[in-house]
């Protein structure tokens, strides 16, 4: 059987040109980057080169890059790490920080740890759409408001949250404070960098967070943007790696392969993503009764379709296309794992007998018309079925 | 966390599930729900009465299930039905939440409670009919 892979969100395959940039580092170029000798410079070469790419695409300097295990990775050292600092410049300061209510875990956990910890947590709510409105930030905001962390766009629903207007307000409002009490803005980019301008300057944020496998790169590995001057503090202590940010030996062929990645990320692809995507919203939703079209029609990333389907579940209907070689997901890949209904469909005021029957159709650049004529025809029996299995109709 | 996946007898009972459906003349009908997960069942249930080694013995004649949920929900409700179908009505009460997930060869401990669903509904059901008599 033929797959075909529509979870895009969860992860990408890598692309060739990429595959083909990291070979000579998981080979040839072995050297650990931190050696003076001939070995050591050859892989330096690679992750400075790498360093520059990736400056180039967030328009920032080389040095504010710094190279980690991943996105879950940079969210908690943006976040432990700033919050480290600050404590250890005042440990007696009174701090509040500002997060959405439809963050990834890798942000929300960090939070909720810090609110155990005693600091004040503020959780954002959202539209019914899946948007995070200025007004309720501008409302949550207090003299020791610290941080404000939103993502960019939201892993389950696609929504783009307004992060540029966000930064544009914050630098208005930190205009009016002091540099001590300058509020710092972090944003969670991973699903954002293959679809969204992610220019620090036009976002006006402090820290940004991205992942390689998001974009056609590898696993375990991502990076952090971290503006000069932010406070600080690394959380793992080590060999001194990354201007002592981040102790450990570089992943050279993954900073190699998702610096490529990032290369690679053309606008071209997203029409024609977004034209396929159309078609399985226009297609689905008037195949299948009683389906809703969960988040925002224009604030979205090409990419993502996700709905509701009544009275039926997740999980049997991501299982009965996989019979039929299909791959999507429910709300999230992590979430699979949990019985509970996704945080953001509740958060967007779905019900939670509705949250239940949500899945979520991710495209890829490789995807094809045939593929997803596939999916539409493939997907209106299956609900058909597990209705017709269901004791509520 | 560590994600076990479902055996192959889960897969089949999800791809094939055994006594789907409704009785409409159902002797009694049994019903379960778990609000965390949302999921219900639904079990319809024939009472008959046949002699069994000589004595008059009520069993289950007929049995189908209607289930909205996952894999697991439907796969023990398709094997409670495989266990209780025919059965004398004490015997299929003494089945257990063990007895339905040891059948489909085990089920991953997040997906324990949909068991539970089952049996429930089941001994629900037995106990309403034996009340009502
Ligand atoms: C919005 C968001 N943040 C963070 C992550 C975690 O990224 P990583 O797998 O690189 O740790 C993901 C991916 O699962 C994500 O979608
Ligand atoms: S997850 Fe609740 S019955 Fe299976």
């Amino acid at each position: 059987m033929k797959y075909i892979y529509l979870d895009h969100s969860a992860t990408t395959p890598i692309n060739k040109e990429v595959l083909k940039a990291m070979r000579p580092y998981l080979g040839e170029n072995f050297g650990n980057p931190s050696s003076l000798h001939y070995f050591g410079q050859k892989a330096r070469k690679g992750v400075e080169d790498a360093r520059e790419k990736i400056a180039n695409f967030l328009n920032c300097k080389n040095d504010e890059v710094f190279f980690t295990s991943g996105a879950t990775e940079s969210n908690n050292l943006a976040i432990f790490g700033l919050i480290k600092k600050i404590r250890k410049q005042n440990k007696d300061r009174k701090l509040h920080i500002i997060t959405s209510v439809i963050e990834h875990p890798a942000v929300l956990e960090v939070f909720d740890q810090l609110k155990k910890e005693g600091i004040e947590v503020s959780y954002l709510p959202v539209t019914k759409n899946g948007l995070v409105l200025e007004d309720d930030l501008k409302k949550a905001i207090k003299s020791e408001t610290l941080l404000v962390s939103i993502m960019y766009v939201n892993n389950e629903v696609g929504t783009i949250q307004p992060i540029a207007e966000i930064g544009k307000l914050l630098e208005e409002i930190n205009k009016k404070r002091t540099p001590e009490e300058k509020i710092y803005f972090h944003t969670d980019a991973v699903q954002a960098a293959n679809y969204c301008d992610c220019k620090v300057s036009y976002l006006g944020v402090d820290m940004l967070s991205f992942s390689g496998h998001k974009i056609y790169g590898p696993k375990g590995v991502g990076a952090l943007y971290v503006k000069k001057g932010t406070p600080i503090s690394a959380i793992v202590y080590g060999g001194h790696q990354e201007q002592s940010l981040r102790s450990g030996t570089e992943n050279v062929a993954g900073i190699v392969g998702m610096a490529k990645a990032i290369e690679m990320i053309g606008k071209k692809d997203n029409l024609k993503i977004r034209k396929l995507r159309d078609e399985v919203a226009k297609k689905l939703l008037a195949k299948i009764p009683d389906a809703i079209y969960n988040g925002d029609r224009e604030k979205r990333i090409p990419s993502n379709a996700n709905f509701c389907f009544k009275n039926v579940e997740g999980e049997s209907i991501l299982l009965m296309l996989d019979m039929e070689g299909i791959a999507i997901s429910t709300g999230s890949a992590c979430s699979s794992g949990s019985l509970k209904p996704s945080h953001v469909l509740l958060a967007m005021g779905v019900p939670q007998e509705v949250s239940h029957g949500s899945v979520r159709i991710t495209l890829g650049k490789e995807n094809t018309k045939e593929e997803i004529q596939k999916l539409i025809k493939a997907l209106p029996p299956i609900i058909k079925k597990l209705r017709e299995m269901s004791p509520i109709k | 966390m560590v994600q076990a996946l479902y055996t192959k007898k889960v897969m089949e009972h999800f791809k094939k599930p055994h006594n789907q459906g409704v009785i409409k003349d159902a002797t009694i009908v049994g019903e379960s729900g778990n609000p965390l997960c949302g999921d219900v069942m639904k079990l319809y249930i024939k009472i008959d009465k046949k002699k069994i080694k000589g004595k008059e013995t009520e069993y289950i004649k007929d049995i189908k299930f209607e289930t909205l949920g996952c894999a697991a929900a439907i796969a023990t409700s398709s094997m409670i039905t495989d266990l209780v179908k025919g059965k004398p009505i004490d015997e299929a009460d003494n089945v257990t939440k063990a007895n339905i997930a040891d059948s489909l060869g085990g089920l991953p401990p997040i997906k324990l409670h949909c068991s539970v669903l089952a049996v429930e509904a089941l001994h629900k059901a037995l106990k309403e009919y034996k009340t009502k008599k």
